[in-house]
């Protein structure tokens, strides 16, 4: 961290500090928390574009896919649902896992071209059929089960901060089977591989209602800090409230966001300490070795597509944990929320602005984006308004304009991105 | 009897919807494949420059409604789309202009180029959604059907109908035009020609005296024409919604990596063999099968493999699969 560094994330904590004093501490503490996690994702994405040079276009599966470890850790469990048919679905997702395997087997340890094509085609077209006579049934009786309020399985009742690690893990399992297909391509193919699995992994979650209720939504998951009203409701605390002169209502959101902020800032700081740990150990100079030249380090005998793979897990895993956290954060999974605008391609903006490569790069990024991406709209709002001054307040052109504001967020960021990778494409943190 | 109903209805929702479909995304990954081979990157703000081209069609298409022109029985957008073209090339040379040439003279590698597209992609969502708004546009007139269910069931006496809407016939009759011409410049005219050795090697196609830039306009200009008739023919099809395009982006690359990235021909068969699958995996068989076996077998079931929310997932396990097999695409696409 030399001078101009501390200097940048001293710009980046004053654009805090003046949005807590204009506009208001809540709103300032809410930005920092989805910085804290998106600081967290842009780690995740730094480690395999930034050490690798993989390119993971599906990141808003893999936050999802935290999202989901969420509430499978710690919803309450549905009995009637899991009496229904909760043992028949995990058979059947058991027999079609069996089924893919059993395929994989039959194609490496047969003989014969033609012979071997066709007994894993038969193989695969018999499992499916048995995969949907034991699933299907179970997933109506499951739904079917108190639909306006459950129809689902619900999870397992443990606590949520056990979902941060569960929630990486998933992603990591699904970030293996994608690297396992796509990773020794060609680099581009790995981009729109990943693409496909986090649209995939998104219409599961819209679909798969007895996994996730689908669009129906899954609220009130458990909080890991207090409720505000049990905060009002307590004596002691609205009177140290009043004591720095603050009323119940405010000083009670102020505690419960500052008290997310304080567990999102503990996992930041492990996530730092151990990505720069990694970084600049002998595995941090061997992938960077990797991937400014894959032949040498290949003559050199290191084993590149198992260490992309290895290092596309990780990568993935991190951005699981996130998904958790920002899941734990809302106390609700909203599948359909989960856009690939704002949760693929908006962390690549804060990966490359703030310095591929370099973690505390991600980091700086992720704080500065994310502050632009919420305070572009007013901006863009009073911007419009300044330029329009000069027409009619029925003018058809200036209530267009108006009404179109909200979409200056796009275009900001897109410009963003462009002047940052013609103007200085190694970021505002290079790497050293 | 049964027999014939059950080709009726599996033709009605099933070939004449998959082959306007297949035409729609053969369109789009052609767009794809062309910069690939040519720029040497893949241009993730190709369904925004769809998105785009059916912007510009549209609002002149109000303009000519507005004025009370009209193309008979056929779409009004039809006359609009030499206008969305123009406007779409346009927009094309000056980010080439102001974007990408810089990183071709710097030689950038196709994962930074592949970035930069994000960025471009992020100002055209933003343009369009500026424009014209995020919602859904209509702007589809003349006549709704070629030949109507109810039509083809008074004319032949079947119990299943086959309706073929008018969109679909002109998807159709457009792609071939629009795919005889591009075949016909590449491989007829000199500037064509030009391209392909361009595409095959550069340095060689540099070495003979082929000028870059100028190929590289041509294939901007191209590249414009047959984003905007894809996304025109898309919207008039479906209907135009601008957050669609992005999500059109996963089944368009899957066509163009399935036949081949950099092949033209590849891009085609990508595309049809991606939306026939779509289709065919996702529609409910109950009807043609029920037609097809006497009455004590029949299905009670949907008989459908997979429902149809899991479309992206048969584009990408047909991805996944042609990856695992034959990484360079059924049609032999470039490797570099």
């Amino acid at each position: 961290m030399n001078l101009k560094n501390i200097a940048l994330f001293a710009v980046v904590a004053v654009l805090f500090v003046a949005t807590g004093v204009m506009q208001s501490w809540n709103v300032a503490l809410n930005i920092f928390n989805m910085g804290l996690i998106s600081a967290i994702m842009a780690l995740g994405v730094n480690m395999q574009w930034g050490y690798a040079g993989l390119m993971n276009i599906g990141i808003v599966g893999f936050v999802a896919l935290g999202g989901l470890g969420a509430v499978i850790v710690s919803v309450e469990p549905v009995g009637a649902a899991w009496a229904a048919g909760g043992l028949r679905v995990l058979l059947g997702l058991a027999a079609g896992a069996a089924t893919i395997v059993a395929a994989i087997f039959t194609w490496r340890r047969m003989a014969g071209h033609r012979l071997r094509s066709l007994a894993m085609l038969a193989l695969l077209i018999v499992g499916f059929v048995i995969y949907r006579r034991i699933f299907d049934p179970a997933v109506h009786a499951i739904e079917a089960v108190n639909p306006a309020l459950t129809g689902y399985l619900g999870g397992l009742n443990l606590n949520i901060l056990l979902s941060w690690p569960v929630g990486g893990a998933l992603a990591a399992g699904a970030a293996w089977i994608i690297g396992k297909t796509a990773l020794g391509l060609r680099s581009d193919y790995l981009a729109i591989a990943t693409l496909g699995i986090g649209e995939i992994v998104i219409s599961i979650l819209k679909n798969e209602e007895w996994l996730s209720r689908g669009v129906k939504n899954v609220i009130g998951i458990p909080r890991p800090v207090p409720n505000e009203i049990d905060l009002q409701n307590s004596a002691s605390f609205v009177e140290r409230a009043a004591s720095i002169g603050l009323d119940p209502a405010t000083a009670s959101t102020l505690t419960v966001k500052i008290a997310y902020s304080g567990l999102f800032i503990v996992v930041l700081l492990i996530l730092i300490w151990a990505t720069q740990a990694a970084l600049n150990s002998p595995w941090g100079r061997m992938m960077r070795g990797i991937r400014d030249n894959e032949t040498a380090a290949e003559a050199m005998g290191k084993d590149v597509t198992a260490r992309h793979l290895q290092i596309f897990v990780l990568g993935s895993a991190v951005c699981g944990i996130a998904g958790a956290m920002m899941t734990t954060l809302d106390g609700q999974l909203t599948p359909a929320s989960y856009q690939p605008l704002r949760f693929t391609f908006l962390i690549w903006v804060m990966v490359i602005v703030g310095g591929s490569g370099n973690n505390w790069g991600s980091v700086l990024g992720g704080f500065l984006i994310w502050w632009l991406w919420v305070q572009v709209e007013p901006i863009g709002l009073w911007l419009i308004n300044v330029i329009t001054l000069g027409l009619a307040d029925d003018n058809a052109l200036k209530a267009h304009l108006l009404a179109s504001a909200a979409h200056m967020r796009l275009l900001t960021m897109g410009l963003v991105l462009l002047l940052v990778l013609r103007f200085s494409p190694r970021g505002l943190i290079p790497e050293k | 009897m049964d027999f014939f109903n059950a080709i009726v209805a599996f033709s009605n929702f099933v070939i004449v919807p998959a082959t306007a479909y297949g035409a729609q995304l053969a369109l789009g990954a052609l767009g794809v494949t062309l910069i690939f081979g040519i720029l040497r990157f893949s241009n993730f703000a190709h369904g925004e420059t769809m998105a785009f081209g059916g912007m510009v069609t549209i609002l002149v298409t109000w303009a000519f409604q507005s004025w009370g022109i009209s193309f008979g029985p056929l779409p009004t957008a039809l006359l609009a789309l030499p206008f969305g073209i123009l406007g779409t090339a346009l927009l094309l040379l000056a980010t080439d202009r102001a974007v990408y040439r810089f990183y071709r003279v710097q030689r950038a590698s196709p994962a930074i180029l592949l970035i930069v597209s994000m960025g471009v992609m992020f100002v055209m969502n933003g343009l369009v959604r500026f424009i014209i708004g995020p919602n859904e546009q209509r702007f589809a007139d003349g006549e709704r059907f070629i030949i109507s269910a109810r039509e083809f069931k008074a004319l032949t006496g079947l119990r299943e109908g086959l309706a073929f809407k008018t969109t679909q016939g002109i998807t159709i009759v457009t792609a071939v035009v629009v795919v005889a011409l591009l075949f016909w410049f590449l491989n007829r005219t000199r500037t064509g020609k030009s391209m392909r050795a361009f595409s095959d090697n550069e340095d060689l196609a540099l070495l003979s005296g082929i000028d870059p830039e100028r190929v590289v306009t041509v294939t901007w200009i191209i590249v414009a024409a047959l984003a905007t008739v894809a996304g025109v023919l898309y919207g008039l099809d479906k209907s135009y919604k601008p957050f669609v395009y992005l999500q059109l982006l996963l089944p368009i690359f899957a066509s163009a990596v399935v036949g081949g990235l950099g092949s033209p021909l590849g891009a085609i068969g990508g595309g049809f063999i991606i939306a026939f699958s779509e289709i065919t995996v996702t529609y409910a068989f109950k009807k043609v099968f029920n037609y097809l076996l006497p009455e004590n077998l029949e299905f009670s079931s949907l008989v459908q493999l997979l429902s149809t929310d899991y479309k992206f997932a048969v584009s990408f396990s047909i991805l996944v699969i042609v990856l695992l097999f034959k990484p360079t695409g059924l049609f032999q696409g470039k490797q570099t």
